[in-house]
């Protein structure tokens, strides 16, 4: 079986700080980190794997230094590893990122497509079901368990108050949600094995067969960020503490006369 | 010269450090309150290749570095020395033996289960009457056919409670001086009756860290079980305590910087005299003095580090490390202590506990006066 996993390297967000004026984030000295959607999907891959047997593959669209991302997942046990950089590819909105990562997706070839629900960046939750709709392929979001028998996939999708069993045909895309799988450590001999394996580098040129320039990037983007900011934070409540019934209806009878509010 | 750790070695101290506070923080405090090391824990650390890390791949190890080894050293030591102990004794001491002096066959029978994470090892080298001067040993082995039979007994054994293998040193000759006449085997301290080991000895620090009497009585020892030449028992010795040094300054520089961290993060929330502790100059100027020589103090051991992969002589540099590093551990933890005041003294933070720990860095693997015989030994000062 191949299974082909896309990670997002992501500004760790634990760290991350908003511009107050611009509302953006502040990257400048953040840690990158493989989003944890995404590497709950890679461990769900390596188990898979470990069980029926095959091949998983990672895939980045990314800058040069999103490298590191896909070394992380070589040594945690992926078998090999694509990074998607090129300039015509900056600036993509998720259609476009969607689209540039499909064309990928053909030309590496796969069973089993995984990729997280979210990034923790962009937070749109859009790319892993673009990626299906321009693949044509059968697709379950968010998975909390994963299964495979001979040529269909058992997922568990959760709902707000229920879940979903469903029984898909592969090739098909799932998008993982954290809790799906708790992801291993690297080891250290996987690290040094990641460093001497080979990450392959598609640019533009690698793709261009199948990719009209004119629907990636900044230019093929059909959405534009127009305005980010912050929420301003609300004055917490006032805490009336150890009063009975009768002292509290009088308390707040008096605020809400004080109000006006009655 | 670049003194920026390449990409392979950040991503593996990204893996150590989280490791360590993921796995190894939580239960710090416990194993020291319990002395007694978590063997769950020591799984997990033979899991992901931490107790195989500067050996070679075909040996069943990670094919990374003893720069890396370091990394690993401090990132661990950083939450829990016991910890730290544990790798270093089996990598550098038990298993460099072995690397270094054992034959193709004895590598892939007793090298290969210690680093591919099957099996633990220890180091017998100490015994009451010999501690820095090894001349004192008493432990003797006599040859019976074609086996050695071992008795004797070895104070110190890190590991020893729950190691497999060991590395211990026996005169095979009693009419020259023990430089000459200690020869290295390899035992099986679960499998070879005659063996004891005693219940933990009761220390002041590093507490988790399993240290025993291991007593040898009539041990029956294969030939193939003596490790290099007859008589080189001693050179082997010295040479794993090189190696062993550069994880101890190591550990040291760990311990300081964990203590450190711990100060600095309290210090900005405790208030007095209305503002931080951490606002006061002194505490400021204090923290710039200790986090310089911490620096110092790995850039030393790196440097010692670097040495020895590149096949330099790395002795002296392990020593001039080793001394430097575990003074600063000392110094700053009790810094530490002193910073946080009452309650750095309060076994609820951790830095009383890695007050204690610093001080055995002193002491074993040599103590800081035989460092300083290495060093000026180095010296040509005669
Ligand atoms: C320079 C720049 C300009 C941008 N301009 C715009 C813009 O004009 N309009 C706009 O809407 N957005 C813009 N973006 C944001 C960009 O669209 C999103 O970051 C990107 O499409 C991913 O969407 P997301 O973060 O919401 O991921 P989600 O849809 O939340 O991610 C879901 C899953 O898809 C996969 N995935 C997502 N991205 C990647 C990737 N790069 N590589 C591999 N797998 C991936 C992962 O498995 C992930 O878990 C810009 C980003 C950059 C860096
Ligand atoms: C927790 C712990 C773990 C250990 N683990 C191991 C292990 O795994 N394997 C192992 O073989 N050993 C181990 N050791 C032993 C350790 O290496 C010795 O304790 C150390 O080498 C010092 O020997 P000693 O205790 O006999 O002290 P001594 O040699 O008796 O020294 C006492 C003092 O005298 C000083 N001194 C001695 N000679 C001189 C001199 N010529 N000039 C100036 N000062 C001198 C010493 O520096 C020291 O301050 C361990 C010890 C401890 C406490």
């Amino acid at each position: 079986m191949k299974i082909v996993v896309c990670i997002k390297q992501v500004p760790d967000t634990a760290e991350v700080k908003l511009d107050p004026k611009t509302g953006t984030l502040i990257r400048d000295g953040v840690p990158s980190i493989i989003n944890h959607d995404d590497r709950a999907g890679l461990e769900a891959a390596l188990q898979l794997r470990e069980r029926v047997g095959g091949t998983v593959t990672v895939v980045c669209m990314g800058p040069p230094q999103a490298d590191v991302a896909l070394r992380e997942a070589l040594a945690m046990g992926a078998d090999d590893a694509y990074l998607l950089s090129a300039r015509e590819f900056g600036g993509s909105d998720t259609y476009a990122t969607a689209t540039i990562i499909a064309t990928a997706l053909k030309k590496i070839g796969f069973d089993l497509v995984i990729t997280g629900r979210q990034a923790i960046d962009g937070d749109t939750a859009q790319v892993g079901p673009q990626i299906g709709e321009q693949l044509r392929l059968p697709q379950v979001s968010y998975a909390e368990e994963l299964d495979v028998d001979g040529d269909y996939i058992f997922v568990k999708r959760q709902f707000e108050d229920s879940a979903h069993v469903l029984k898909v045909k592969m090739p098909c895309l799932v998008t993982a949600l954290s809790e799906l799988c708790e992801p291993r450590y690297m080891s250290v001999r996987g690290i040094v094995d990641a460093y001497e394996k080979t990450v392959t580098v598609w640019g533009f040129d690698d793709l261009k067969n199948d990719l009209n320039p004119e629907w990636i990037g900044l230019k093929g983007s059909p959405t534009n960020v127009f305005q980010s900011f912050g929420k301003k934070m609300r004055d917490p409540g006032t805490l009336l503490k150890d009063l009975t019934a009768d002292q509290a209806v009088e308390a707040i009878m008096e605020k809400l006369i004080e109000r006006h509010i009655i | 010269m670049d003194f920026k750790l390449d990409k392979s070695h950040q991503l593996q101290q990204q893996l150590f450090r989280s490791f360590a506070e993921n796995e190894v923080r939580p239960l710090a405090k416990e194993m020291d309150e319990n002395e007694t090391y978590d063997l769950g824990l020591l799984s997990k650390l033979q899991k992901y290749g931490f107790l195989g890390i500067p050996y070679a791949k075909e040996y069943g190890g990670c094919g990374s570095d003893t720069l890396a080894y370091t990394l690993c050293m401090e990132e661990v030591s950083k939450v829990d020395a016991s910890t730290g102990i544990a790798i270093s004794v089996h990598t550098s001491l038990c298993c460099s033996c072995i690397n270094n002096f054992g034959t193709e066959e004895q590598k892939q029978k007793y090298l290969r289960p210690l680093i591919d994470g099957s099996k633990v090892g220890c180091f017998g080298l100490t015994e009451t009457n010999a501690g820095s001067d090894v001349q004192g040993a008493q432990t003797v082995a006599v040859k019976d056919g074609n086996d050695w039979i071992l008795n004797g007994s070895k104070i110190f054994t890190t590991n020893a409670g729950f190691a497999d293998t060991c590395v211990v040193f026996a005169l095979t000759d009693r009419t020259v001086p023990a430089s000459k006449g200690l020869t290295a085997f390899i035992v099986d301290l679960k499998e070879m009756p005659g063996i004891t080991v005693s219940d933990n000895i009761e220390r002041m620090g590093i507490r988790a860290a399993s240290n025993c009497i291991v007593t040898y009585e009539n041990v029956r020892v294969p030939a193939d079980r003596v490790l290099g030449p007859m008589g080189k028992g001693f050179k082997i010795a010295m040479g794993a305590l090189d190696c062993g040094r550069i994880g101890i300054a190591a550990q040291a520089v760990g311990i300081a910087q964990g203590a450190l961290n711990e100060a600095i993060k309290y210090g900005k929330e405790r208030k007095q005299f209305g503002k931080s502790i951490n606002s006061f100059q002194n505490t400021q100027f204090k923290m710039a003095e200790m986090q310089t020589k911490i620096d110092a103090a790995r850039l030393m051991t790196w440097r010692a580090a670097i040495a020895e992969d590149n096949h330099e002589v790395f002795g002296p540099l392990a020593a001039m490390a080793k001394l430097f590093a575990s003074d600063v551990a000392n110094e700053v933890t009790r810094f530490a202590v002193q910073a946080m005041g009452g309650y750095g003294y309060c076994r609820e933070y951790p830095v009383e506990r890695m007050m204690r720990d610093a001080k055995i860095t002193e002491i074993y693997e040599g103590t800081s006066e035989v460092m300083k015989m290495v060093i000026s030994g180095s010296m040509k000062l005669k």
